[in-house]
């Protein structure tokens, strides 16, 4: 019981991560009708950000994070703008492919420049873990929970309470009827592909202190990603938020009751079973499935 | 002309270890060529089916693993005394194991994720090639994992009458590679020529139509899913014996996009289109060699990758084609040309 405790614990401080990373990539795919294969490279992006926030520039924890949140959004934003915009339009796979070189670039960028050394990003918590009875979290874990949490709710609160938002579900419902009423669309889906990538900057950005940082995060982190859409239907952000703690979750109980080198397999597994069973995801509303 | 092309280009790949006697460049020709072999079989699901399958590499790295395995024979537990025991066998018979096992792995896995298509079948295909690296890595009793398989036995072939051979160069494996690239062209070729082929193109075209006019949808992917995974089983056969060694890595994603970029800068759909973008893609990383890291060679493969979609997005073969077409017509013209030659002395 007492490790089943701890394994829940472990398991929403790695779902609330998740759930980001799965919130930005089902919003771009939603909207845009993209399946991003730089989310993976974003999520990385944002892990580097906050490793040069937080030791290059000397910037404070707490300052870092919003830094490589910013960045990713940036970054986000420039990607559409150079890449995705000239190819509205096009066939999925289309974008798919040209995503997947832009990952590339990214992610080799990346090693190219900081190598592939894993590097550690120092925390400002103290080192003794916070224990309540039989379960025992450190403080930077325990941050990183609430930081996911308040970020998870922003973004819900973006989406559904402001006029910007509005304008988001209005082109995700339907795009045509959207900018007929006035919807700036170019606008809606560079604001989305933004938005999406600084949510997965924002969950580099929290993982990235509790793990170590390199090159390659994004890979496992993308595949992730796409098991937590899947598993919450394509376009579906409570899905997203859900997918991301039930991934957390068989990944967490997986490796500690199963076997742990199968850790990584679960949300592939899953998203097998989900797509074999329910292709259209535990949470999704039908007719966004093609 | 374009007849006598792919014999022709045939021809002058076979004379080139004549002329190349660098060990290095005859290497990244194999391993070009064995890539190639990969992007032809990818060709037939993306370019023929219009089914972008990014878990390619699983079939090829089980075709790698099982040939390795039955070659160098294996003990396994499975439930508790319960023991598989295998001694090696000859590495052809590896090689065979190795195109049957990948093509019952792509036929399995056809039938399961054809129930998707768009979005959903490729994330399907790169969850199942990373559950196969997985297992690959964790199932250490049987693939070492991480420590990798070693010393496999080099690829020999017997000829009726002529003995046994084994291949130990670098030359005698390009001409395998080459003569395995060559054979699966041919098979490519001919099942899209087929009734079979034009079912294929048919479902890509417009999929509900062919199921109104009577193509049995999943059937036909489903059987194309496996003829390609055993095309790329055959890749990963060689693969294993030239190379020797083995490790997961061999599944990465990155080798998808190898063939997979191959595969769309050649010309997705058209015959020549991989082995276009093969002999492009598997050159350039000796032409970039001297002058960048292996990194900055990846980003040069991102941007071209990008520019192709953004300048050439059909990809370079329909390009030559139409250059073909364009040559084939100009003699028509010129007989009319002729009567004011004749009056120019």
């Amino acid at each position: 019981m007492d490790q089943f405790l701890q394994h829940l614990v472990n398991a929403m401080v790695l779902g609330g991560a998740y759930a980001l990373l799965g919130i930005g990539l089902t919003l771009i795919f939603g909207i845009m009708n993209v399946v991003n294969f730089t989310h993976g490279a974003l999520y990385t992006f944002g892990a580097y950000a906050m490793f040069i926030a937080s030791t290059a520039l000397g910037l404070n924890f707490f300052v870092a994070l919003p830094f490589s949140i910013v960045a990713g959004l940036a970054l986000g934003a420039a990607i559409e703008l150079t890449l995705l915009r000239p190819l509205r339009g096009a066939d999925i796979d289309t974008t798919m492919l040209v995503m997947i070189g832009a990952g590339i670039i990214l992610q080799s960028g990346t090693l190219w420049i900081f190598g592939g050394v894993a590097k550690a990003i120092p925390s400002p918590f103290p080192d003794a873990p916070l224990t309540l009875g039989s379960v025992s979290i450190s403080w930077l874990r325990l941050f990183v929970l609430v930081a996911a949490a308040a970020l998870i709710a922003l973004a819900y609160a973006m989406i559904n309470g402001t006029r910007l938002g509005r304008a988001m579900r209005a082109t995700f419902q339907d795009s045509d009827a959207a900018a007929l009423m006035g919807v700036n669309v170019r606008f809606i889906y560079t604001a989305t592909f933004a938005l999406g990538s600084s949510l997965a900057a924002a969950a580099g950005a929290l993982l990235g202190p509790v793990y170590v940082v390199f090159p390659q995060m994004g890979d496992l982190a993308a595949v992730k990603a796409f098991a937590i859409v899947i598993l919450g239907g394509l376009g579906s952000i409570t899905g997203a938020a859900l997918g991301g703690f039930i991934l957390a979750l068989a990944e967490e109980f997986g490796a500690g009751y199963v076997s742990s080198g199968y850790r990584d397999a679960m949300g592939f597994l899953i998203i097998i079973a989900v797509l074999l069973a329910k292709p259209t995801g535990l949470f999704a509303r039908a007719e966004r499935v093609g | 002309m374009t007849r006598y092309l792919p014999p022709a280009i045939l021809v002058v790949l076979a004379l080139l270890p004549l002329v190349l006697k660098d060990p290095y460049l005859l290497n990244a020709l194999i391993t070009g060529g064995i890539f190639t072999i990969g992007a032809i079989s990818l060709n037939l699901l993306l370019g023929y089916t219009g089914q972008l399958s990014l878990g390619h590499i699983a079939f090829f790295g089980i075709g790698a693993y099982a040939s390795a395995l039955t070659t160098l024979g294996f003990d396994i537990g499975i439930f508790g005394d319960f023991r598989i025991v295998h001694e090696g066998w000859h590495p052809f018979a590896g090689f065979i194991v190795a195109i049957l096992l990948s093509g019952a792995c792509g036929y399995v896995v056809g039938r399961l994720s054809f129930r998707v298509r768009g979005a959903y079948f490729v994330i399907v295909t790169i969850c199942f090639a990373e559950v196969v690296r997985l297992v690959a890595l964790n199932w250490v009793e049987l693939t070492q994992g991480p420590l990798a398989l070693t010393a496999i036995p080099q690829m020999k072939i017997g000829f009726p009458g002529l003995g046994e051979i084994t291949l130990r160069t670098k030359a005698q494996n390009y001409y395998l590679m080459l003569a395995v690239a060559a054979l699966a062209y041919v098979v490519v070729a001919r099942l899209v020529s087929s009734r079979f082929g034009r079912a294929m193109r048919g479902l890509k075209e417009n999929e509900q139509l062919a199921i109104s006019v009577g193509v049995n949808a999943t059937r036909t992917l489903t059987v194309a899913a496996a003829i390609s995974a055993a095309i790329a089983g055959a890749a990963g056969s060689i693969y294993a014996h030239y190379f020797r060694i083995i490790d997961p890595d061999v599944f990465l994603f990155t080798y998808t996009v190898t063939m997979v970029i191959m595969v769309v800068s050649g010309g997705k759909g058209a015959l020549a289109g991989p082995v276009i973008g093969g002999l492009i893609f598997g050159t350039l990383p000796v032409a970039l060699r001297p002058y960048m890291a292996p990194e900055a060679q990846w980003i040069v493969y991102g941007a071209v990758l990008i520019a192709i979609l953004f300048l050439m997005p059909r990809g370079i073969a329909p390009y030559l084609d139409d250059w073909f077409a364009s040559r084939r017509r100009a003699p028509a013209r010129a007989p009319v040309a002729q009567p004011q030659l004749e009056g120019q002395p």
